[in-house]
């Protein structure tokens, strides 16, 4: 007989070419792609050619209409508002992919243990999925603002936390067919472990599904590191993200600023909207339901 | 399984959630920094104090004890006294919380009944420029901060055209606040649009996944109208799915709403929230949180038996 050793991880082989054909024929999702590359251009080698102090205030030179100068104006405290946008830019993105890839790994393994379990674990475990869901994030996020001021790494782990629910609901789905698969049952016949299935044939398996659930996380997780800054809980000054960039913006329409508040709000919906164009773009190449 | 039997179980589900929503919310409680004495004496309070307080308030009891207490005064409806309002916080909760299902409700029903007919329509017109126009516009409205978006109409609809105030009416009473309509029509516009985005997809979805099925080849083979299939079978039909999603969308309502009030500032449950967050009143933090958890609990449980009310097919052994 073969040694538990012996048995080889069973991964279905993704197909990559038809995939990606799929994926390119989806005119939306490579645009999603296209705006990605671009804003990470933008916010990172940006900075290089276009130099902006974002450290040190200019109160001589606040509040400027856009001019060949300053591109896109100053803010309230004299920073240049383009430099800003790319500064801003790499926080938005950077946490919220941080925040995003997080809470798909915390969602892949609950809804993977749960889903391989079954039975009354996997009850209780959802029950805490629902009990999770049943308080908006906004709130749980205002509370703990109420308590702590999060530093960055601080605030990703937070929003990892509050925001796994989704993903380990579709895991667990996929993981409730995975489970009564030949070659599970074959493992477990030869008395492998809990752990040793779930980690290298059940996720491996659910591949796509977390995939793109990581997408649409990263998507969610910018937009809720925006509203986490606009509300004024986010990273602290001098630093400073897309939503936070937008917490003056009624006192700028009042003052009729539009450079202040179009910059920051447009670089938001185009990036969140990316990645749910490529979200969108990968569920339909792999061909899976969900969301 | 019998209807009344996956009630039973549904309905105990719903406690055990709400069971595990009270652990997290008395989690939140314990979490604060030096407990909840220094909420209520504040940062100057010397240990002697807080040691005096906690031992009055039975705080150094063991935790089990703690959570069993709070689980009795929740079930006698008592939440608390806010720290800085000097009032209950279940009183101030139910001042604020009409307040907050108005206008939710208003944002919600305009955005299905837009949501239903866009969503149909794309369906039926599948992959035509109409189509097309309306996945791109939802998508960008579901990519759009809701504070984005209202700050988009206030620069729009108030300053640039001055067709609506900018500010939501205030006043104490449900009446005061629905006297000045104006100043709802941008909070409910503000409040609609994700939802809008999100449920035509859904409705779109659903559409076309009831134009696939045999009865509607049936109907069209006998001759009924393309409208009259649509009216009276697909529709029908595709709602279902839309009242289950709608149970589950209650949490982002909420969420929304919170952003809603506190941009127009009206004087709803969110922003009870908003400004308690500034003054960290955690009474009031906590209890909202629990009110609205328990609200959305109860709106998935009914969302579930309107399917069931609505679409006898639906499954009642699913979990």
């Amino acid at each position: 007989m073969t040694s538990l050793e012996t048995v080889p991880p069973v991964v279905k082989a993704p197909a990559l070419p038809l995939t990606l054909r799929r994926f390119l024929r989806n005119r939306l999702a490579v645009a999603g792609v296209v705006v990605v590359v671009f804003f990470v251009l933008f916010t990172f080698v940006g900075p290089l050619f276009y130099h902006t102090d974002q450290t040190v205030t200019d109160l001589l030179h606040i509040n400027l209409k856009p001019s060949g100068h300053h591109l896109l104006g100053t803010d309230a405290v004299g920073h240049d508002e383009l430099g800003r946008l790319m500064y801003g830019g790499r926080i938005s993105m950077l946490v919220g992919l941080a925040a995003g890839l997080l809470a798909t790994l915390i969602g892949t393994l609950w809804g993977a243990a749960a889903g391989y379990m079954g039975g009354w674990v996997d009850a209780l475990m959802m029950r805490v999925v629902d009990a999770g869901i049943a308080i908006p994030a906004l709130f749980i996020l205002l509370v703990i603002s109420a308590i702590t001021t999060p530093t960055t790494l601080g605030l990703i782990i937070i929003l990892g936390c509050v925001s796994w629910l989704v993903p380990s609901r579709l895991v667990r789905a996929e993981t409730l067919t995975l489970r009564s698969r030949d070659y599970v049952a074959t493992l477990r016949a030869l008395g492998g472990g809990h752990t040793r299935a779930i980690v290298r044939h059940i996720i491996p398996n659910a591949v796509s599904t977390i995939v793109v659930a990581a997408t649409f996380q990263v998507a969610d997780a910018i937009l809720l590191v925006a509203y986490v800054s606009y509300l004024g809980l986010g990273v602290q000054p001098p630093q400073t993200d897309w939503g936070g960039m937008l917490t003056a913006g009624l006192d700028a329409v009042y003052s009729n600023r539009w450079w202040l508040i179009a910059p920051p709000g447009l670089a938001i919906v185009l990036v969140v909207c990316a990645f749910n164009a490529i979200g969108d773009g990968l569920r339909d190449s792999f061909d899976i339901r969900g969301r | 399984m019998p209807v009344a039997l996956y009630l039973i179980r549904r309905l105990a589900q719903s406690v055990i959630v709400v069971f595990f929503v009270t652990i997290i919310v008395f989690g939140l409680l314990h979490a604060l920094p030096g407990g909840p004495a220094r909420g209520i004496l504040g940062v100057q309070a010397t240990p002697q104090q807080i040691a005096h307080f906690n031992h009055q308030q039975g705080l150094d009891r063991p935790l089990p004890v703690q959570y069993w207490k709070f689980l009795i005064r929740l079930l006698h409806g008592n939440l608390g006294t806010s720290y800085t309002l000097n009032e209950s916080v279940s009183t101030l909760i139910l001042q604020r919380l009409p307040k907050t299902l108005v206008l939710t409700g208003c944002s919600t029903l305009l955005a299905l009944l837009l949501a239903v007919p866009i969503g149909m329509w794309q369906a039926v017109r599948r992959n035509r420029p109409v189509d097309y126009t309306f996945t791109l516009l939802s998508l960008v409205f579901y990519s759009t901060p809701v504070f984005f978006f209202g700050i988009v109409l206030i620069a729009v609809f108030s300053q640039e055209l001055p067709w609506f105030p900018s500010e939501a009416p205030s006043g104490d009473t449900l009446g005061q606040v629905l006297s000045q309509p104006s100043g709802l029509v941008l909070p409910i516009i503000c409040g609609a649009a994700a939802t809008l985005a999100v449920f035509s997809r859904y409705m779109r979805a659903a559409t076309l996944d009831n134009l696939g099925e045999d009865y509607v080849r049936t109907a069209r083979a006998g001759g009924t109208s393309e409208l009259r299939i649509l009216l009276r079978h697909v529709l029908r039909n595709s709602l279902t799915p839309i009242v289950a999603m709608l149970g589950y969308y209650v949490p982002v309502i909420f969420g929304g709403s919170l952003v809603v009030e506190q941009l127009f500032n009206y004087p709803g449950m969110g922003l009870l929230f908003w400004n308690a967050a500034q003054s960290s009143d955690y009474p009031v933090l906590l209890g909202c949180v629990l009110v609205i958890a328990i609200a959305t609990v109860i709106g998935t449980f009914i969302a579930d038996v309107l399917q069931l009310v609505i679409d006898p097919r639906v499954k009642v052994g699913r979990s």
